[in-house]
């Protein structure tokens, strides 16, 4: 896939990139460009980096084609996605940080839709939700959510066609590659798989999330844990 | 310090500025007034900063008083505003007195109405905003009877503008323009497949976004099953879910979404869409792209 650079409006510029280390590598490159003061990035007021794609939005649409162009710049002395190799990326990362234990009930409603989806038994989703530490791939959605990845590719289930008005707090859910834990009750299209009491966000707490880049999640069947019968 | 109390918040009263933008990498999006442009001329008409935070209060019945001689003004959806119980106007500055009850009826049109009180209000910020977050749960929470609130001071002796003319919401069917989105490519039909059908507010729109019902759109054929990862998604972006009826994201949107973003409304049309009522008919007119 090449890297492309796509129209939102007149709120900013979505750029696709290769994968999620290709994104890290650009989102890091503009962030020493803007901390330097290039006076053209302080037009951008957020940078939202996700598994394909970098939005950046600006804070009045004439500032578009500036920041359009000086972007084209940074793709072009990058040498486009072919420059932006795994590599680039390690040092933007930090320390990777311990491993976080959630513990889940798997009593989700779409926990039986997800076996279907996956030719697998209830039991054998659980199984396959706890048996690999996840990692933290990015964060967004909603303060508190991390996309996990690098779990059991079997888990792999398109999100639901409509999505719910509102999914409760601490709901464990699946969707695409990537696991994740509704910090609060919001509206979401991912399959419910299970429950946790964890607190995902906190303001009162420093920081307030629980889960950041870098961190490893290991998701934890409280029915085995508790010798339930 | 002078303040001002609740004494009825109505059905939902919550205070809105113009949010935290700057803070989508944590998952934290903008939030701020659901009606930017109505929110602004309230502060603009009592000489606040556009920044100032004002009372957002949907459907009306916000009763309030004041302790302190201060200007006051009421914008957008236009809720009958009375003053010590004697009728009182929309859009233009009330200078109150100490004890003054402000009330605000129910509105004949729109959703949202502002009130502006010289000074704003001033709450300890969160994240450097006083609105508050539907969905994040960030800032301060809506508004309860008998709560006090402090006003900060008045930076102008003067105000510019004593009364402004604006267009009030209607319960006409709203039009608003749409740019093409990140993915407009993925809707078959593009951006005339939205704005060839009627489409009607659903009564289960809120801050977070306005959900549409009408003939559900298809996708382009060749993006029919795909999934899309999830990307970093704006206030007035069009997402099109794989059931076909679109969801237009206000203030209080998710930072990222997983459904295709397949056009966005200009700012100003964000603004009209918040005041418009579930029920009420919307119509989108295709813009051409910005230019490059």
């Amino acid at each position: 896939m090449t890297t492309r650079v796509l129209p939102v409006g007149e709120a900013g510029w979505l750029v696709e990139l290769p994968d999620l280390e290709a994104v890290w590598a650009l989102d890091a490159t503009l962030g020493v460009l803007a901390s330097d003061g290039a006076e053209v990035w302080h037009a951008v007021v957020d940078r939202v980096p996700t598994a394909r794609t970098l939005l950046l939005t600006v804070d009045s649409p004439a500032d578009l084609p500036g920041v359009r162009r000086a972007l084209d710049d940074v793709l072009a002395a990058l040498g486009c996605a072919a420059a932006i190799t795994p590599g680039t990326v390690r040092a933007t990362q930090g320390v990777p940080g311990a491993i976080v234990e959630i513990a889940v009930t798997y009593d989700g409603p779409d926990l039986d839709e997800v076996a279907r989806l996956t030719g697998l038994t209830p039991a054998e989703v659980v199984a396959a939700h706890t048996a690999h530490p996840w990692r933290v791939g990015f964060t967004g959605f909603a303060p508190g959510f991390a996309y996990l990845v690098g779990g059991d590719p079997r888990l792999t289930v398109p999100r639901r066609s409509t999505p719910r008005p509102s999914v409760p707090a601490g709901s464990v859910a699946l969707a695409g590659e990537y696991a994740g834990i509704y910090p609060r009750a919001s509206p979401g299209g991912w399959q419910v798989i299970g429950h946790t009491d964890a607190v995902l966000w906190d303001v009162d707490r420093t920081p307030p999330a629980l889960l950041r880049r870098g961190a490893g999640v290991r998701f934890i069947d409280t029915a085995l844990h508790e010798g339930r019968p | 310090m002078s303040t001002v109390t609740i004494v009825d918040p109505g059905p939902l009263s919550t205070l809105q500025d113009l949010g935290r933008p700057g803070w989508a990498h944590l998952g934290v999006s903008a939030s701020g007034a659901a009606d930017r442009g109505a929110h602004a001329l309230a502060n603009r008409l009592v000489g606040n900063p556009p920044e100032a935070a004002t009372i957002e209060a949907l459907f009306g019945g916000l009763t309030l008083r004041v302790d302190t001689a201060v200007t006051a003004a009421v914008t957008g959806a236009p809720a009958p505003v009375r003053v010590n119980d004697r009728p009182a106007d929309h859009h233009t500055t009330l200078p109150l007195q100490p004890g003054d009850v402000l009330l605000l009826g129910v509105p004949d049109a729109g959703l949202r109405s502002y009130v502006a009180l010289a000074g704003g209000i001033v709450v300890p910020p969160v994240l450097g905003s006083r609105a508050w977050d539907s969905l994040a749960r960030l800032g301060p929470a809506p508004l309860s009877a008998g709560q006090v609130l402090p006003l900060g001071a008045s930076v102008v002796d003067a105000v510019g503008v004593g009364h402004a003319p604006v267009r009030l919401p209607t319960l006409e069917p709203v039009t608003v323009g749409v740019w093409p989105g990140p993915r407009t490519d993925w809707l078959a039909g593009g951006l005339h497949a939205l704005a060839e059908r009627e489409w009607r507010v659903s009564v289960d729109s809120d801050r977070i976004g306005v959900r549409l019902d009408g003939t559900p759109l298809r996708r382009a054929s060749a993006h029919e099953g795909a999934e899309l990862p999830s990307e970093g998604v704006v206030r007035g972006a069009v997402q099109l879910p794989a059931g076909g009826l679109p969801v237009v994201f206000g203030s209080d949107h998710p930072v990222t979404g997983g459904y295709p973003v397949v056009a966005v409304l200009p700012a100003p049309d964000a603004d009209l869409l918040a005041q418009a009522r579930p029920g009420q008919a919307v119509r989108f007119t295709p813009r051409r792209g910005p230019s490059r």
